[in-house]
């Protein structure tokens, strides 16, 4: 399907949702913190699975509430989320975080810390530690195990917040920003990390973070927020071959117009 | 210690004052201080009697009961006052009377309600020390970065695996730091306590020597005591170090 720099929105975005399978659906969900903070206002959208949807909006417009409602950390004051069609309150099984801080544990070592979901689920010390190896390798920092996360760099210890949430296995993966505490190298590093372990790992991703050229790379579907109460103002495929290297991708053409068409949508909201 | 404007080891320092306080002794000007030397002597001597080892081991027990109950209910307490709007409302106010109140007044009422025994040490203790372990510990749930309680979440941590895995070691650096703090008031607690109460264990001795005049083995008697809380105010410091690379990393 060719590329349309129209933004799409959801109504008539049907085509190419349809024939892949959602595997989270956000029903009209509003969210109100106390009685005058309205972040979001009857949001709908479906999320893909296996593929990597990315919320990108002007500050404070909602996407870490919006994810956070995913992650059924947080109630919304009315809709509904379902998973595989089911609705779902509180977090679960199918859902992993990995948080923009990282919330390690500062007393346990990367390998305690990796285990960690395995451990809540009280599952036998040597195998939740042998799954944690894995992953651990998986996201290439075998060596660290016994290390703390005081002792990693930035980028490290969010490779470490990725190990532990894939080592639960959970289908779809939820990140608030998990780049944006890490310096830019060690960030375009991580992008294409991520996207080569998406291809091995099929996981759903839903994605926040405050940068265009980020969404463009990464994503199958940018859904665009407008600022508070946080509405969904457009959503976007951007399908770009992930065929091409990277510094080929960041020159090609359909990308950078992406980009840009995105930028002039936002840019109406600064002034 | 700064002399001369030049910081001064801790055990230098101490040697100083040791030596201050043995010429003072010996020039023989106040004869409430003797000089340090026969206060030494008195020291060795009165550590080998068996009514110190059993006074000693009476007041170390009530300490320890003391000390055992004030830190489960401080921890209790500040997480409460912690976790719980309500907790926090009713009881925070209370918590910061007492915690800075002068409770050595107390000591005497609390005489005449828990008679002239060990259970006065106990309550002593308790009273001098519970409220400054709760208030750290409440400073320290305060201080829990949200994100790692959702992290427990997250991860499908129940009520009390979030408790005992994440919250309370996050809450850890600040508990220790109420529980020396605690330690110290309890130890004052005790020696106000026991001069008070005077009828048990050590504080009978104190009175006993202190009556008699014999100037040398009560400052031996102090001396013990000082040693006894400094070493457990380093115990604790030393567990304190143990969790530090942690506490100055935490977000
Ligand atoms: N606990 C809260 N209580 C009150 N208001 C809140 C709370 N959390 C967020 N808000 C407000 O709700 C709005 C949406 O917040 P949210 O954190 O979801 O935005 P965001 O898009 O993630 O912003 P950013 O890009 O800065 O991370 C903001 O205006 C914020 O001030
Ligand atoms: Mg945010």
């Amino acid at each position: 399907m060719p590329t349309s720099l129209q933004s799409m929105p959801r109504a008539d975005d049907g085509a190419p949702v349809s024939k892949t399978e959602n595997i989270v659906e956000v029903r009209d969900i509003t969210k109100f913190y106390g009685t005058d903070v309205h972040a979001l206002e009857k949001i709908n959208l479906g999320i893909p699975v296996g593929q990597m949807t990315t919320f990108l909006g002007p500050s404070g417009c909602g996407k870490t509430t919006l994810l956070k409602i995913i992650a059924g950390l947080l109630e919304p004051t009315s809709g509904e989320i379902l998973i595989k069609g089911a609705p779902v309150s509180g977090p679960g099984p199918e859902r992993a975080f990995v948080f923009q801080d990282f919330a390690l544990l500062p007393w346990a070592t990367v390998l305690r810390n990796v285990a960690f979901g395995l451990e809540l689920r009280h599952e036998a010390k040597n195998e939740r530690e042998k799954v944690a190896r894995h992953y651990i390798a998986e996201v290439g920092i075998s060596g660290f195990e016994q290390k703390y996360p005081h002792e990693l760099s930035g980028g490290m210890r969010q490779r470490v917040g990725l190990a532990r949430a894939l080592a639960v296995n959970a289908e779809v993966l939820l990140m608030d920003e998990p780049f944006s505490a890490v310096d830019e190298q060690t960030r375009r590093k991580f992008q294409e990390d991520l996207l080569h372990l998406l291809a091995v790992e099929k996981k759903t991703v839903i994605f926040v973070t405050h940068s265009i050229e980020e969404a463009v790379y990464l994503s199958d579907q940018i859904v665009l927020l407008s600022p508070r109460p946080g509405r969904i103002h457009s959503i976007i495929r951007p399908e770009i071959s992930r065929d091409a290297g990277p510094d080929e991708i960041r020159r090609d053409k359909n990308y950078l117009d992406h980009v840009e068409e995105i930028w002039q949508d936002l840019r109406k909201y600064l002034e | 210690m700064i002399l001369f404007g030049r910081q001064i080891p801790a055990f230098f320092s101490l040697l100083i004052w040791g030596g201050i306080w043995e010429i003072v002794g010996q020039l023989d000007l106040v004869f409430i201080f003797p000089p340090l030397s026969s206060v030494l002597v008195a020291l060795v001597e009165v550590a080998q009697r068996r009514d110190f080892h059993e006074a000693a081991a009476v007041s170390l027990k009530a300490f320890s009961i003391g000390m055992g109950f004030a830190i489960t209910g401080g921890i209790f307490i500040g997480f409460l006052m912690g976790r719980v709007e309500t907790a926090d409302k009713v009881l925070g106010m209370w918590v910061n009377i007492f915690a800075s109140a002068p409770l050595s007044s107390l000591v005497p009422v609390l005489m005449l309600l828990f008679g002239l025994g060990q259970l006065t040490i106990i309550v002593t203790v308790i009273l001098f020390s519970i409220w400054i372990i709760a208030l750290d510990t409440y400073a320290g749930v305060r201080h829990i970065s949200p994100s790692l309680e959702e992290m427990g979440k997250s991860f499908g941590a129940s009520r009390w695996q979030l408790l005992y895995k994440v919250l309370f070691w996050a809450a850890l650096p600040e508990i220790l730091a109420g529980v020396r703090m605690g330690l110290i008031r309890a130890v004052k607690g005790i020696v106000i306590g026991q001069l008070l109460v005077a009828v048990v264990a050590l504080g009978r001795m104190f009175q006993t020597y202190s009556r008699s005049f014999l100037m040398e083995e009560f400052w031996a008697l102090t001396l013990i005591l000082f040693v006894f809380a400094l070493g457990f105010s380093s115990l604790i410091g030393l567990l304190e170090h143990r969790v530090e690379y942690y506490a100055g990393t935490r977000i």
